[in-house]
């Protein structure tokens, strides 16, 4: 059994900078929305009817070999820090955390596959991958959903599949998404451009830290919009042709980059390296836009003594409640922007000495 | 051939819109068709479609729309609008009527593809793989401008998704 604590010492598979295109993708995600039949949904729902629920599915997932050594939490039972942690690692949502009565969660080993349950639907599974991986992704959460429906009887009608409590998600209940990290297209001023033609064809983006949240650290999470007339495969074949085609964009403005300016890109890449390696004070805000650059500074091989995963795990673990959890005490603002800059500064020092 | 909107400039864009049973064409210029491109982004944004809901009350026989419950988890179709989410599975059959048109602004399309969960019949699932089938023709019918044929297999899907076999 993992304990909440015991996550902060692992990396979570997603980050491992590893997968097809993991230069520019961070990484795929799927979730998939399911909900019990004639029950009522979380929202309806009396609490001995949630708390029915999240034993329901922890005796369905108790049985299976891939949540051997599973985790599972009652948000309620959690302080604010640790749902925080939580959500930084995006093994849930901020409505899960801020809402917390009859509602838990299941962690898989390796952080592979995390299920909401109680959120806005009964079940929120999601699978994260590393790299451009969205059908590998597919058939880890497919199977799991399988074998969740071999016990549970799933809310579905013929002509309209899986059915959820907000009418955007009914249908195959999926949503898939992409993170990518195209410093470029935000470098060169392509980016609001490349997001329109995306919006236009039904796809949405938003920021690395969520929904709702601003792009960070140049990174742009894509999925699609519509669950309903698709089929899984169609959906990930259309986010995948588009990805592809993001993916050129950007590797097109990094070759402009270095071909037209290669002096201003190399300064920008180790002036963004030296200060977080000497910073002694630095915001998360500051943090996530110089380990974008180092990030960029290791795709085009001008920065050679740090890998890929090291600066995708400090883009999880500079966040404030994981701050919190390594120094084990709650830090005051000003206090967290001294120990993320410590931490920092000692994960770039050595970084073969993870 | 020129823009079907400003009439000056050559058209670009070709839009085919099958809209019940009517097809209708569109030829437009490339900078009218940016303009009703953002206007249809504007038409069919979420909030937009949420919140139209409301506009639906404003017809009489709505009185009767607003009042219907769902049989299963007492929620009504009153209490959908201000929510924005269903209660149950149920309130799917219970607000079939309304939901098909909603369900259709929103994806763009009436019929699931894709996934069916182990404890639906076997019948069922054929029917689905028969949809299915039907519909990838369409589209292939549809893209080799072959409209008879195209025709011809959308009133077959329409047959097909009217049979009563879905339970209630």
């Amino acid at each position: 059994m993992i304990r909440l604590d015991d996550l902060i010492n692992h990396t979570s598979e997603w980050l491992k900078g590893t997968g097809p295109y993991s230069s520019i993708v961070m990484s795929s995600r799927i979730r998939l929305a399911r909900n019990f039949e004639k029950l009522p949904f979380p929202n309806k729902a009396a609490k001995k009817v949630l708390a029915d629920i999240i034993e329901t599915v922890q005796a369905a997932i108790n049985e299976l070999p891939l949540f051997k050594d599973a985790a599972l939490f009652k948000i309620s039972e959690l302080d604010n820090v640790d749902r925080q942690f939580l959500v930084e690692r995006h093994l849930m949502s901020h409505e899960h955390a801020s809402h917390p009565e009859g509602k838990g969660l299941v962690i898989s080993k390796e952080e592979v596959v995390s299920v909401m349950i109680n959120e806005e639907d009964h079940l929120r599974i999601q699978v994260m991958q590393s790299g451009l991986n969205l059908f590998e992704t597919w058939k880890i959460i497919s199977s799991f959903d399988d074998a969740l429906a071999q016990k549970i009887n799933f809310a579905f009608l013929p002509e309209w599949g899986y059915l959820t409590a907000c009418p955007t998600n009914t249908g195959t209940g999926m949503r898939g998404s992409v993170m990518l990290h195209l410093p470029a297209l935000v470098m060169t001023k392509q980016i609001n451009k490349v997001l329109a033609a995306i919006s236009k064809l039904s796809f949405t983006s938003r920021g690395f830290y969520g929904e709702g949240t601003q792009a960070s650290g140049n990174f742009f999470q894509i999925s699609n919009q519509v669950s309903l007339g698709h089929s899984e495969d169609e959906i990930m074949q259309n986010i995948d042709g588009i990805i592809r085609q993001v993916i050129e964009q950007e590797e097109q403005a990094r070759q402009a980059l270095l071909l037209q300016n290669r002096p201003m890109l190399e300064d920008k890449i180790c002036r963004s390296y030296g200060v977080l390696r000497n910073a002694h004070i630095i915001s998360s805000q500051e943090t996530a836009e110089l380990l974008s650059m180092v990030r960029l500074g290791i795709d085009v091989g001008v920065v050679k003594d740090v890998d890929k995963a090291t600066m995708n795990e400090l883009f999880i673990m500079i966040q404030p409640a994981h701050l919190q959890k390594i120094e084990g005490k709650k830090l005051s603002a000003p206090e967290r922007d001294e120990k993320r800059a410590k931490l920092i500064r000692s994960k770039l020092e050595k970084p073969q000495g993870r | 051939m020129q823009c079907d909107i400003c009439g000056n400039k050559k058209a670009t864009v070709h839009l085919t819109e099958i809209v019940d049973e009517q097809m209708s064409e569109l030829h437009l210029c490339e900078d009218c068709a940016r303009e009703k491109s953002v206007q249809m982004e504007q038409q069919f944004g979420l909030a937009d479609l949420l919140a139209g809901l409301t506009d639906f009350g404003k017809q009489a026989k709505d009185v009767d729309k607003v009042k219907t419950k769902c049989t299963n988890c007492g929620l009504t179709y009153e209490d959908f609008r201000k929510l924005g989410r269903l209660g149950c599975g149920e309130c799917y059959s219970s607000f079939r009527e309304y939901l098909t048109a909603l369900l259709k602004k929103i994806h763009g399309s009436n019929q699931h593809f894709g996934k069916v969960p182990a404890h639906i019949p076997v019948q069922q699932k054929e029917k689905i793989d028969t949809l299915q089938d039907l519909r990838t023709q369409l589209q292939r019918a549809i893209h080799n401008e072959s409209f008879e044929e195209a025709a011809r297999l959308r009133d077959k899907i329409h047959e097909l998704e009217k049979k009563g076999d879905i339970p209630s």
